[in-house]
């Protein structure tokens, strides 16, 4: 197989199955660099699985996923950065603590970006990850993520549960710390607050990919918001 | 720069137009360095590869151009930039005219309109 250096993620006939359900299925796909992509899809639609297939949680019962041209591993572990949908950090940890972590596992990890990042959210570094409100804890983990030079940047669910403002930081964020060799991957079910920021959209309907496209190619082939044919194409 | 983007256009072509229009409104001037790619991203909470690209459709019809090490500028030819606005201008009125034509005015009766409401003005 020929390799494209352009491609940071390849899925060649996935399938998952979880004994009777089938969450994935044959699922091809193709990702290339630089870019910033929405996975979209209503509850239970396979993304999560997707997610955690590429980061080497989950192994597909057929098909072959290979990041940067390698099967999930400890050297894609290195160069993937992943933001899980629940929160992971034990509780007793302060801020400090957390990023101390992220700085012993990951040699891509920037530990003053991080910092940088803190200030700007005006975030003591000694207060305890337990004090922390919802929205904040999940910012802290997007900085987290985000301040490692990684690759591919799967983000599952990054603005779930904040507020407006938040979303925006978050989004932001995202935005001001991807590079042109590096892709982040951004699931979600809110796709108006995401849709101006993404290159392009995958969207998912049980277990299969009914498209992927750049969105400035939907916008002006369909006239309409990704929102709208979202929620014309996943109607109840 | 204040950015107001619609979703169900491409957002390049927004992108464009609103630049377009900044320049002709004289908001941007002639000469003038613009921000960076990332800093108007971030301003318009757009993706830099969006940004990117209106830039680059602008640098290519001739409204920017860019030093080599410096950055991006706004051209210094005004007459471009004329041209521009008369352009723009252009196509306003003959959406009015459209318009009229569509309540029934003849454009010569909208004409005399027209000057009847300035000297009433």
């Amino acid at each position: 197989m020929i390799i494209n250096m352009n491609t940071i993620l390849e899925c060649n006939q996935i399938t998952k199955r979880y004994s009777s359900l089938t969450a994935l299925t044959s699922v091809n796909l193709s990702l290339g660099r630089g870019k910033v992509i929405g996975l979209l899809g209503p509850n239970g639609s396979g993304k999560t699985t997707l997610i955690k297939i590429i980061n080497g949680l989950l192994v597909p019962n057929e098909g072959t996923l290979l990041v940067n041209g390698q099967k999930p591993g400890p050297e894609t572990k290195k160069i993937v950065s992943y933001l899980p949908d629940k929160s992971y950090l034990p509780d007793w940890m302060k801020v400090k603590d957390a990023i101390n972590m992220y700085q012993d596992f990951y040699e891509n990890f920037n530990k003053n970006k991080a910092y940088e990042m803190l200030k700007r959210l005006d975030l003591d570094p000694n207060r305890k990850l337990k004090s922390l409100s919802k929205g904040t804890k999940e910012k802290v983990q997007l900085i987290l993520v985000m301040s490692r030079d990684a690759d591919l940047y799967c983000l599952d669910e990054p603005i779930g549960g904040v507020d407006p403002a938040a979303r925006d930081y978050i989004l932001n964020t995202i935005i001001t710390n991807y590079n042109e060799n590096s892709t982040v991957l951004i699931s979600t079910h809110l796709i108006a607050d995401i849709e101006n920021v993404l290159d392009e959209v995958i969207f998912i309907k049980e277990g299969h990919i009914t498209l992927h496209n750049s969105v400035d190619e939907i916008r002006s082939q369909e006239g309409k918001s990704i929102d709208t044919l979202f929620r014309e194409v996943f109607k109840c | 720069m204040e950015w107001e983007l619609s979703s169900d256009r491409p957002i390049y072509i927004q992108l464009i137009e609103q630049l377009q229009a900044a320049i002709i409104a004289g908001n941007l001037s002639p000469g003038d360095k613009i921000p960076s790619v990332r800093d108007l991203a971030s301003e318009a909470q757009v993706n830099p590869n969006t940004m990117q690209k209106a830039l680059a459709e602008l640098e290519r019809n001739g409204l920017l151009y860019t030093e080599r090490t410096s950055g991006r500028y706004i051209t210094s030819d005004k007459e471009l930039i004329m041209k521009l606005k008369k352009q723009s201008a252009k196509s306003q009125i003959q959406e009015f005219i459209e318009k009229m034509k569509l309540m029934g005015f003849q454009p010569e009766e909208t004409l005399a309109l027209i000057e009847e409401t300035i000297k009433d003005k």
